[in-house]
């Protein structure tokens, strides 16, 4: 799921290098941290979010088939 | 097709800036060297190397790799067949797990395709559209939104009534629009904001 995240938001921004994502794991969901250089912000979540939806509807896709449920969370 | 010019110390040094400015592997790209530059004898005399980077237009191949890393990590099976038409790149995914790719009215699949084509279009300096069917879900669709049209035409024809339909993205209510283009006792038109922006079917008096 982690390694998802990371191969899209990747192909998307400026600044490969510097997209981190961090997983932190509860009982019944994952929420996943993306993290990008200031500047490529825009590229992860795009006009009215919709870049960050695509993101979060593939990702949901993924999940289910896990059975979890999983929160994509773009910080700062 | 991206090229960039790129100064470095050294011709390595400057191939690799390029690569990080584009974001690109050492396989993408074709390097022509403009100066090798040289050392100098103090380093006073050195100059620097430049070379000119350019991406290689594979995107054909640029795609079935996105979508294969894609695929991978959301562990599903299925098979990737991408084909090249002038400026437009198609795609269809076949495989028991199809489904799981095309989504509730095929919302992930529109993700996927979406997210693919600003990856690819990312790299290109002209714009290339990426179409991304599964297993035929797109063809089906079309149908099914043509015979709905039909369907509702014929509703409003003989109730007089506004027939509102529920959102769609563009391209399913450009289906919709064209499919009733040539009825002349009704009219077909959009109201509302993306992304839940519905068609309206009106019987002409």
């Amino acid at each position: 799921m982690k390694e998802l995240v990371e191969i899209l938001a990747k192909a998307l921004v400026d600044r490969p290098d510097e997209v981190y994502v961090n997983q932190v794991e509860g009982e019944q969901s994952i929420i996943l941290e993306l993290k990008v250089n200031p500047d490529d912000m825009g590229k992860v979540i795009g006009k009215q979010g919709r870049i960050a939806k695509a993101i979060r509807t593939l990702v949901k896709a993924a999940a289910a088939k896990e059975g979890k449920r999983v929160v994509v969370e773009i910080i700062q | 097709m991206k090229s960039i010019r790129k100064k470095g110390k050294t011709v390595e040094q400057a191939v690799e800036l390029a690569l990080k400015e584009l974001g690109v592997s050492r396989e993408e790209v074709d390097v022509e060297v403009l100066d090798a530059g040289s050392k100098g004898i103090f380093s006073i005399l050195a100059k620097d190397a430049m070379v000119m980077v350019t991406v290689k237009q594979d995107n054909a191949d640029f795609v079935f790799r996105f979508l294969s890393q894609i695929i991978n990590a959301m562990k599903v099976n299925v098979s990737i067949d991408v084909k090249e038409e002038g400026n437009h790149i198609f795609v269809n995914l076949q495989g028991p797990n199809v489904g799981l790719l095309i989504g509730r009215r095929g919302e992930t699949l529109d993700a996927l395709q979406y997210l693919t084509g600003l990856a690819l279009n990312k790299r290109t300096d002209e714009y290339i559209r990426v179409i991304i069917d599964g297993a035929g879900y797109r063809v089906r669709r079309k149908n099914t939104l043509i015979r709905l049209a039909e369907k509702l035409a014929k509703q409003a024809k003989k109730t007089g009534k506004k027939i509102t339909l529920e959102p769609m993205p563009p391209y399913e209510r450009k289906i919709i629009h064209t499919a009733l283009q040539n009825d002349p006792a009704v009219k077909t038109y959009s109201e509302g904001l993306e992304p839940y922006r519905r068609i309206v079917i009106e019987a002409k008096q």
